[in-house]
């Protein structure tokens, strides 16, 4: 029973998920990526960073390392994989999701405290909230604008594929409470088996020391 | 018999598609005094490769577009191969 966060050069939010992996008593440990997927593996967390110093594009690089092969088939045999932030990029970058997360609306880095708004809780990491329920993660990113073809959004939407949505603290879906320009406030997406990824960090929004403990739910989804 | 090219990609992102670093490119240039209606930014790769022939030199470097250079998502992309100097 080992999660498998797996680590690229670059990766900075590997630690913290650890840490919050820990807190949960969820078994997680830090892969390397050149070493390869652990056999007894349990589910994959691909944490957030600047792998490959977001070069040409972020997540880029990251995608095409021999690693996300093996995830891919893993995750195509049914195993968890969450992608978080540069996690999220590499997720949709590999084709493990649909869409592109691109440039901010602001065209600056965000670090904010966000709410978000469970639009489908029929995932392993929805399954500790109900629909419509809104929680408070943060996010941190330069590069989290959710972008897809509009068929491909309406293909989205009417599969229950889209797994969040920014929103205020009531839950209402405004332009007001899209951070980054995302289409549609798109803030996590679920792909194929039990494969999601997410701009905002449930692992920052974990430990009680450090505020709002609302993202546990998700990290949860590992166990 | 190989000759030397080079490959020139490019990369745009798709009309419609929000370029705010362009964006930000383009208010900088107003606050210099210039007058333009719109900037579009792209990614150039300049590619040196052998190859046997154009059409093969274009084939390899429209794959590493596919593959790496331009994500489909978001970005147009365009080939132009011409023999190296």
């Amino acid at each position: 029973m080992t999660v498998s966060i797996i680590r690229f050069g670059g990766s900075n939010c590997d630690r913290d998920a650890a840490r919050a992996f820990e807190h949960l008593g969820i078994d997680a440990e830090i892969v390397w990526h050149e070493d390869g997927l652990p056999e007894d593996t349990t589910g994959v967390l691909l944490p957030g960073g600047f792998s490959y110093g977001d070069y040409l594009r972020a997540g880029a690089m990251a995608a095409r390392t021999p690693i996300m092969d093996e995830v891919r088939a893993a995750a195509e045999d049914g195993l968890p994989v969450l992608g978080v932030c540069n996690g999220a990029q590499i997720g949709c970058e590999s084709g493990l999701t649909e869409g592109a997360f691109t440039t901010n609306r602001s065209a600056r880095f965000q670090c904010e405290p966000v709410h978000l708004r469970v639009e489908n809780a029929d995932t392993p990491w929805t399954e500790n909230y109900a629909e419509g329920d809104v929680i408070e993660v943060p996010i941190a990113h330069g590069e989290g604008r959710f972008e897809i073809e509009a068929e491909r959004l309406e293909t989205l939407q009417s599969e229950n594929r889209v797994l969040f949505r920014y929103c205020d603290a009531e839950g209402n879906i405004t332009d007001a409470a899209n951070p980054n320009g995302s289409t549609d406030n798109v803030a996590g997406v679920v792909g194929a088996g039990r494969v999601a990824v997410m701009m905002p960090h449930p692992e920052r929004a974990t430990l009680p020391d450090i505020g709002t403990t609302d993202g546990q739910g998700i990290l949860q989804g590992f166990a | 018999m190989m000759t030397a090219y080079t490959a020139t990609v490019t990369v745009r992102l798709k009309r419609g598609v929000l370029d705010p670093e362009a964006e930000t490119t383009k208010q900088a240039l107003e606050r210099l005094g210039f007058e333009l209606e719109a900037l579009r930014s792209a990614d150039r790769f300049e590619l040196d490769l052998d190859a046997t022939d154009e059409a093969a030199a274009a084939e390899r470097a429209e794959e590493m577009a596919e593959r790496l250079l331009a994500n489909p998502t978001i970005h147009d992309y365009e080939v132009n191969v011409e023999q190296s100097e």
